[in-house]
């Protein structure tokens, strides 16, 4: 027996995502949690439960206690290891609740990365110490340069060329294009754009990486029975999970095996399937992390969208488009709509189950498939309309 | 004073585990980790990943490997090595197997051979700690 279906996102609420949101991360977690209870149709005083991403975040729990009024909380706990958290936070919030913890837990991002304190530049200083002593001082500081060296043995490893990081940057560039509360709204790219745009970190150009971003994004866990009394479409929590890899350091595990594969999301995909008891065919549309293109590529892999080394057919063949049969990241994912660690890729999915996205997809979503963080431990979830 | 860099921090701070590994790179020696069963391994630690015996020995490594990955650090993205951009973050397979983060030195960009041999080169980028770099082996008849 497993929590299958027994919980459900009850309600979802975000900010706008910009390069500087002129207000704290606290002022930004309120207005998106404030606004995912009003989706549900629940109070603040309903929440008993809060479980929130640890890296980054200088948020506690006692200052969204004191902000929101609360003073009941049940269950409360980070999720480690930065975006790997995001659907990891939902997927303890459905156990806690599927285990009878807890009744409402508040689950959210909020970050101003762009205009307080980037990842995609890291002043490091002085000396480093653990295992990080072996990389940092090589010059090797943000997410971009360590996700670069996956990439790279990608490519030597299957043959391609960077062109096919190309035609998924354009794909979900096209996808942000015509959602308005996308960073990139409007603003679609084609190959000539990307091939001349400056390198980053070889084999990474500019547009093969995420925005950093100011934003919040929240959602509302209940359980499938009390979801069923809420205001909102509940979107059933049908498979959770959480997976980790061997010899791992944060996107630096370059001594496993093999790293033109993703061993975290590997192993997440096939225990979120067993929970969920689908297979890969039974996914209407997916909302996979985009922090770079290499690694969307293995995660279509891993996911079993695509054999080992083949992702860049599945991109070409036109199958991921907002007509196609298993259409990606339709509100922009983190290359165009935010950088939002994961989260507001749980919250597209909550919209494609509703109908009710900026860029609804032409299919019909009856189940939709959310992963988090990749190079790191991670987790992903499936998300149904209906409570099978 | 470093050969290969502007600045020269940051700088590893060795750990009570990790203090003879940096110890001997003063005396340019790459040392690795070795167990009781025969395991050899790198970085340095407690106990063997493979059998998890504490019956651990160094051994010094004989500096020869490949190059599995690299990046070009072409934008700078940190302020520590603005100077140094761009730059070659490597991913070297040593010979002995374990697998280790370096840089590759002495070549261009347009050079780097994914799979080719690479050999150790040491820059002293402290009185206390030299960083272990790598450069590719001069192909036999080359110029």
């Amino acid at each position: 027996m497993t929590f299958r279906n027994k919980t459900a996102i009850a309600g979802i609420g975000e900010t706008e995502f910009s390069k500087n949101s002129g207000r704290s991360t606290l002022h930004m977690a309120c207005e998106a949690i404030l606004a995912a209870l009003a989706d549900a149709g629940l109070q603040p005083n309903d929440i008993d439960g809060i479980i929130k991403m640890s890296a980054n975040d200088d948020i506690q729990e006692i200052d969204l206690l004191r902000s929101l009024g609360l003073s009941n909380l049940r269950v409360f706990h980070d999720v480690p290891h930065g975006g790997g958290a995001a659907c990891g936070t939902v997927t303890g919030a459905a156990r806690a609740i599927a285990a009878g913890a807890a009744d409402v837990i508040v689950c959210f991002r909020s970050l101003n990365e762009r205009s307080e304190r980037r990842f995609g530049y890291s002043k490091v200083g002085g000396g480093v110490g653990g295992y990080m002593a072996y990389n940092i001082p090589m010059g090797f500081v943000t997410p971009a340069q360590w996700v670069a060296m996956f990439g790279q043995r990608y490519l030597h490893d299957f043959g391609w060329t960077t062109e096919e990081f190309g035609h998924l940057a354009i794909l979900i560039r096209k996808h942000a294009s015509t959602n308005p509360h996308a960073m990139m709204y409007n603003r679609e790219i084609d190959m000539e754009d990307y091939l001349n745009a400056r390198w980053i970190t070889e084999p990474l150009r500019l547009f093969d990486c995420t925005l950093d971003t100011d934003g919040a994004c929240a959602v509302v866990v209940v359980s499938a029975e009390k979801a069923k009394q809420l205001k909102s479409q509940p979107a059933y929590i049908a498979g959770a999970a959480q997976g980790t890899g061997s010899r791992t350091q944060m996107m630096t595990s370059y001594q496993r095996p093999s790293i033109s594969t993703l061993e975290e999301a590997t192993a997440t995909a096939n225990e979120v399937y067993r929970i969920a008891e689908l297979d890969p065919s039974r996914i209407d549309q997916a909302n996979l992390y985009d922090h770079f293109t290499p690694m969307v590529l293995m995660t279509l892999e891993s996911y079993g969208f695509a054999p080992r080394g083949k992702a860049p057919d599945l991109v070409r063949s036109g199958r991921l488009g907002l007509d196609g049969d298993l259409p990606l990241n339709p509100h922009g994912g983190h290359l165009g709509d935010g950088y939002l660690h994961g989260f507001s890729h749980i919250l597209e999915g909550v919209r494609q189950i509703r109908g009710t996205a900026n860029n609804q997809v032409k299919r019909s979503v009856k189940t939709t498939l959310a992963t988090s963080g990749t190079g790191v431990p991670t987790s992903a979830i499936i998300l149904s309309s209906e409570a099978y | 004073m470093s050969t290969y860099r502007k600045e020269t921090v940051p700088i590893p701070v060795p750990s009570p585990i990790t203090q003879p590994f940096w110890d001997a790179t003063k005396e340019h020696r790459l040392l690795l980790q070795t167990c009781d069963s025969g395991h050899i391994f790198y970085y340095a630690r407690s106990h063997c990943p493979n059998c998890l015996s504490s019956q651990l020995e160094w051994v010094e490594a004989s500096g020869r490997g490949k190059l599995y990955s690299y990046t070009v650090a072409w934008r700078e993205q940190s302020p520590d090595f603005a100077a140094d951009v761009p730059y070659i973050i490597a991913a070297i397979t040593l010979d002995e197997g374990p697998r280790m983060t370096s840089l590759l030195v002495e070549t261009k960009p347009e050079d780097v051979e994914i799979d080719g041999a690479v050999e150790l080169v040491w820059d002293d980028v402290s009185p206390e700690i030299s960083m272990p770099y790598f450069r590719p082996v001069a192909k036999v008849g080359a110029a």
